[in-house]
């Protein structure tokens, strides 16, 4: 595994990811983006914010998560919820947003330290077999789940409609149907911010002491807990944090539409992200984003050719991992990378256990 | 025969107790699919260490090719019977084919890549052939034949179509018994040629050790492209088997039994074959009765929920070994 890139590598990201949206900006104010590429800004950035945040589990803790979606979908399904519910009580969009990604990553974040407590006991795929396991689990349950507001207060059940909600109120999950009549009011720019806070959030917490710890649970586990790393509660770190950026990602994702169900975060949806987060790199957050944003893009880029596109898109898939962990390109990126030597070290570990 | 329907009208003599064997005999049938595709996903777990997330398409394939070689034969009347038996040969012909060429092709060149390349790859496998699968056969669904069911002719001259034997007032379908007494004799037949034969063994020491086995003079490249010829092979007959019972065929109607074999080869303790057989039984009759006794919505939640569990009390599943790290 890469070690995490150093200072000016961020500032490179950062000073990246506000050019690509001011670039944006400028293009949608003189009408140059087309229609499907401004209906896509918000969904890339809510997939950059949950690549970006599987990458903390994945890239930086080290541990396989299969589920990923599900933390999405708790926090679009609880955060568009609290958006309804405070529809007459917060006029203006912009706060209401903010409310709702805010409390969709709390409940994820809940959610995270739930799912934390068996999962990080587990190694390897143990542990990528529940996460998935439990992506499937909050499927069912948000497939099932009705939840009605009204004046007093919050009603849910499940598999039936047995809230009774009061006609002044509004059931707003309604099971398979998932909600419905969502205002739409994710804007590129909460997208933009939410992908600053995510950046700046992994940024401090992997160059902090916790995040060197987070790193020498991921080198080994074994040494790292022989120096007195509390492996539990740096993983837990790491996993909550993962869970609620991905929350708020899901909020923001959920309410660019109308309606959102529960079989849109699917084992599928994990899956994808996963992939975004391995071929932009494990550990590498610019990556991630490059990575997240051309593989949202490709499949509509790809719709010339209509019905093979994502034939296409599999092969590209296939193709660039074998490219890419081919020995002549390793090679070549060894000998351009400025931390050839630890990369080399690696290497040399993993023929040894293979 | 008499004793045993005796035996079965006592037991079920209570609307309960009746139901209870119905939902075991169902599971287990259930069971024996994905413990089937389950232990395609455990041998190449334990010999290659990779999750092949393709497998579940694998099965999607040999399904179609079931489908369509039996729609295509037309044989002469006694000799109908056999048709479903070629259509099955002909999938796993094609499946075992189908494998040893993915792993030539996608997995071999990434031997010594870390397991996440290896795992995305395998992802890859799978989109490309659930999307190839879309391009040949279309996404409307196809309704797979009824492969189990026995004409004769009664007292009264008419043709009459079994589809199930009766055992006093419990009905069991042919496709139950067959799918039940197939992965026995999978079982059985893994077990010998794993324990006995020259090749198993040799993919028992490549499980083990690679460099060593190496080392003893086994070709350790033509080991694990048999290891994944029978684990496809194995998910042609799957595929027949769940589409007989399940006949809606899509080209996505793989991926879910396949995810539930996964769990099922985790839950049983992954790269153990005798633990992916359990884990498939087990996980079958945990789903039927879920389904049967609690909601057939949240089925799936508790059939997971269930798996959290196992695996907190046993972290490396149920007849996993637990090695120990050295340091």
């Amino acid at each position: 595994m890469r070690k995490s890139s150093s200072a000016p590598f961020h500032f490179l990201t950062y000073f990246l990811v506000i050019g690509a949206y001011a670039a944006l900006q400028v293009l949608q104010a003189r009408g140059e983006l087309s229609a499907t590429m401004r209906g896509m800004l918000v969904p890339i950035c809510a997939y950059v914010v949950m690549a970006v945040s599987l990458n903390l589990t994945v890239g930086v803790l080290g541990e396989l998560s299969l589920g990923h979606a599900g933390f999405m979908s708790v926090g679009a399904f609880l955060g568009t919820s609290t958006a309804i519910a405070l529809q007459d009580a917060v006029p203006v969009p912009g706060v209401r947003l903010a409310i709702a990604l805010v409390v969709a990553a709390l409940c994820a974040a809940v959610a995270g330290f739930l799912i934390g407590i068996p999962v990080l006991r587990l190694n390897g795929d143990y542990l990528a077999i529940v996460t998935l396991a439990f992506g499937e689990i909050i499927k069912a349950i948000f497939n099932n789940l009705y939840l009605g507001v009204d004046a007093k207060g919050v009603h849910v059940s499940l598999l039936e409609d047995t809230t009774n909600t009061a006609a002044d109120g509004r059931l707003i999950i309604q099971g398979p149907m998932g909600i419905g009549g969502i205002q739409k009011i994710s804007t590129f720019t909460a997208g933009f911010i939410l992908i600053l806070i995510s950046l700046i959030v992994i940024f401090n917490l992997v160059g902090s002491r916790a995040g060197r710890a987070i790193m020498a649970i991921r080198d080994n586990p074994i040494a790292a807990q022989s120096v007195g790393v509390n492996l539990i509660k740096y993983k837990m770190m790491a996993f909550v944090v993962s869970a609620a950026l991905a929350g708020s990602a899901g909020a923001l994702f959920a309410m660019n539409y109308s309606t959102v169900v529960a079989n849109k975060f699917d084992f599928n949806t994990s899956i994808l992200i996963l992939v975004f987060v391995v071929l932009g790199g494990l550990g590498n957050m610019f990556g991630s984003i490059v990575a997240a944003a051309v593989l949202t893009i490709l499949p509509e880029a790809l719709r010339p050719i209509a019905e093979y596109r994502m034939l296409l898109y599999a092969v590209l898939l296939i193709v660039m991992m074998l490219t890419a962990n081919h020995p002549l390109v390793k090679a070549i990126f060894n000998r351009f990378r400025q931390t050839g030597q630890i990369q080399l070290e690696t290497d040399d570990e993993e023929k040894e256990a293979a | 025969m008499n004793f045993i329907i005796q035996f079965v009208n006592s037991l079920t003599s209570g609307g309960g107790a009746y139901q209870l064997l119905n939902h075991i005999i169902n599971g287990i049938s259930l069971g024996s699919v994905y413990a089937i595709i389950a232990l395609g996903y455990t041998m190449v777990y334990g010999i290659a260490k990779m999750l092949n997330f393709a497998h579940g398409d694998v099965i999607m394939v040999g399904a179609y090719i079931c489908f369509y070689t039996f729609g295509a034969m037309k044989l002469p009347g006694p000799l109908a019977v056999c048709a479903p038996l070629l259509a099955i040969c002909a999938a796993v012909v094609v499946c075992t084919l189908l494998g040893v060429t993915i792993e030539k092709l996608a997995y071999k060149p990434l031997r010594a890549a870390p397991s996440l390349a290896v795992l995305i790859t395998a992802i890859g496998v799978s989109y490309f052939l659930q999307n190839a699968a879309l391009l040949l056969w279309s996404s409307s669904p196809k309704v797979f034949p009824s492969f189990f069911v026995f004409r004769s002719v009664n007292e009264a001259g008419e043709t009459v179509t079994l589809r199930s034997v009766q055992l006093g007032s419990l009905s069991i379908s042919f496709v139950t018994i067959v799918t039940i007494v197939t992965c026995v004799v999978i079982m059985l037949w893994l077990t010998w040629f794993t324990g006995r034969t020259k090749m198993g063994k040799a993919m028992r020491a490549c499980s083990e050790d690679k460099a060593a086995a190496q080392l003893m003079g086994i070709d350790v490249n033509a080991t694990i492209s048999l290891t994944f010829a029978i684990g496809s092979g194995l998910a042609a007959i799957a595929g027949a088997l769940l589409c007989s019972a399940y006949p809606n065929l899509v080209p996505t109607t793989g991926s879910m039994p396949g995810i539930k074999a996964f769990t099922a080869a985790v839950f049983g303790g992954i790269g153990s074959i005798p633990g992916a057989f359990l884990g498939g039984l087990l996980l079958g009759v945990l789903e039927i009765f879920a389904k049967a006794y609690i909601s057939v919505q949240l089925s799936d939640a508790v059939v997971f929920a269930v798996l959290i569990v196992v695996l907190l009390v046993k972290p490396t599943g149920l007849l996993g070994r637990t090695v120990r790290e050295k340091v």
